[in-house]
């Protein structure tokens, strides 16, 4: 009982603040008597939502499918990377500058070579979300993998296991917490790779509705846009949570004995 | 090098086998140069099967050096380390390692932890799949119930406390009927009370599968209970100073380690090491000296 009123206590608290943040958002727009070219209010912003629905879905369609299309191909070079650069010394020291490089380039200013290379539309918006998510998933599989603690590997190596042997059973399970982790990072920024490339070069997707919208000044539905992004993004955020709790639980076990 | 061992076989008419585990002038030196250090002066050792061995010294002394090596995790630097009368890399034994932590896989219960050297080893892990859930289960159960642990396969590892991680890395070390153990200080972590519990349990296990046994430890209590023979190793560069029998009747007990021979036993070799790190100049009156 006391730990059902302890969850309620929790979420209440944090469901209170979201309700509260739009509250006090519509009073102040309402109170400063602030126009709707500017900053809209929720209500005003939930009315174009609703009215702008049919038009607004097409392009909510197109920027989860790049998003998604570009996370799953980013995770799988990412893992294939994190494993590469874990399992090696060498490997982990020539490679980790090249990809620090890479990551320090802002992801937008890649956006108009692959519009060069591939034309504006679909592509880019792939690329631009794949190549945002592979760095923060590499570095944490890798960390996962070289972390190993050195005992484990000598017991292993005294078994005559085989690298692959020491990996499937041992390294990979092991750094499935860091890659989850990772994955949440990942989903949000691919969300941020794909919008981008949408705004730049694109004649679909929410990034380019927005663009569009903003320049016809309809600015409840520039803010509906983000509305659905934040939704796309907290759902995907939550799935991959709630994937995560299941597969590595035995990592989180501190806050479940917390409240047994 | 198998001829020559032969030939020393046949000459030697002390021994009645091959020795099971042979040091010739083995040694170890870290680093390059300058900067080298030799962790382990060249040192000859014959083990023989069956025999509990244990290595006692002050610290650095190369003790894991000599336990790593007879894994084959580490080269010697010059001489050779010969393993059931093959050089190293090239043996046929299965070998079993325990160190101090247990580093038990924390996302699989204890069952499927004791389970891991099955699923790795030949010739277990042919059949492992149709085998996991009837023979290797039964295997476990058996061991689990030696080391006391019985009830709690189905437990994670953070269930249990350190005495029982450590009893349960012990059967991960001895799922898979290993010719040889290696003990890396495996009860150095644990209380007073639980490490001579650990003792009772790894004799009993030693007296009914009758392997191999090589034990690195701090604690000279531990060498006397447990082994049948002790050697003493000097301050780095480790060299072996002393090796012996240990008399003692089995199987030992606690109220054992009491007695007069033994205390007699752990006096002489707590002296012999205190004069080994007097060698270093940390420890600088000789022992027996007030």
């Amino acid at each position: 009982m006391e730990r059902i009123l302890d969850t309620l206590r929790e979420k209440g608290a944090s469901t209170a603040l979201i309700l509260g943040f739009f509250v006090a958002w519509e009073l102040f727009c309402l109170v400063a008597n602030i126009s709707d070219i500017l900053l809209p209010r929720p209500t005003q912003i939930i009315a174009a939502l609703v009215k702008f629905w049919p038009a607004i879905w097409p392009h909510t369609y197109q920027t989860l499918y790049t998003t998604l299309v570009g996370f799953s191909i980013g995770v799988v070079i990412g893992l294939f990377l994190g494993v590469l650069i874990g399992s090696s010394r060498l490997a982990y020291d020539t490679a980790y500058p090249l990809l620090v490089g890479f990551s320090s380039i802002p992801k937008v200013a890649v956006v108009p070579i692959f519009v060069l290379w591939y034309g504006a539309g679909t592509v880019p918006a792939i690329l631009t979300a794949m190549i945002i998510c592979i760095f923060p998933i590499v570095v944490n599989v890798a960390t996962g993998i070289a972390t190993v603690e050195p005992e484990l590997e000598d017991v292993m190596k005294t078994l005559k296991a085989s690298k692959l042997d020491i990996l499937w059973n041992v390294s990979l399970p092991r750094s499935m917490p860091y890659f989850f982790a990772a994955l949440k990072v990942a989903i949000t920024l691919a969300f941020v790779g794909s919008v981008v490339a949408e705004t730049v070069a694109s004649n679909r997707g929410i990034g380019n509705m927005m663009m569009i919208a903003s320049s016809s000044f309809n600015v409840p539905l520039v803010f509906a846009g983000l509305f659905v992004l934040a939704g796309l993004g907290v759902t995907l955020y939550v799935l991959f949570s709630l994937i995560e709790h299941r597969v590595t639980g035995w990592a989180h076990r501190k806050t479940d004995l917390a409240s047994p | 090098m198998n001829a020559q061992l032969r030939a020393a076989e046949a000459g030697g008419g002390a021994a009645p086998t091959a020795p099971f585990i042979e040091f010739e002038n083995a040694s170890i030196t870290y680093g390059k140069g300058a900067r080298a250090v030799q962790a382990l002066a060249p040192t000859s050792l014959k083990i023989a099967e069956g025999e509990f061995v244990a290595l006692v010294g002050p610290s650095g002394c190369g003790k894991s050096t000599i336990l790593k090596m007879v894994g084959e995790l580490l080269k010697p630097s010059t001489g050779f380390v010969f393993v059931a009368g093959r050089e190293i890399g090239a043996n046929p034994i299965r070998i079993g390692m325990a160190y101090q932590n247990p580093t038990l896989l924390p996302w699989l219960n204890i069952r499927d932890n004791v389970m891991l050297p099955l699923k790795i080893v030949p010739p277990f892990r042919q059949g492992f799949r149709a085998k996991r859930n009837s023979e290797f289960r039964d295997r476990v159960e058996t061991l689990l119930k030696q080391v006391g642990l019985t009830g709690f396969a189905e437990k994670y590892p953070y269930q249990l406390s350190g005495g029982m991680m450590q009893r349960a890395n012990l059967c991960r070390a001895l799922v898979h009927d290993p010719d040889l153990l290696l003990l890396d200080e495996p009860f150095g972590a644990l209380d007073q009370f639980t490490r001579e519990e650990l003792w009772a349990v790894m004799q009993d296990l030693w007296l009914s599968k009758k392997l191999t046994v090589i034990l690195v430890t701090h604690d000279l209590r531990e060498a006397a209970y447990l082994a049948s023979r002790i050697c003493v190793m000097s301050a780095r560069p480790g060299r072996i100073l002393d090796d012996q029998i240990v008399e003692l009747p089995r199987p030992r007990t606690i109220d054992m380690t009491f007695q007069p021979d033994f205390v007699e036993l752990n006096q002489k070799l707590r002296a012999m090491i205190v004069g080994a790190r007097g060698g270093t100049g940390i420890v600088s009156h000789p022992p027996g000296a007030a």
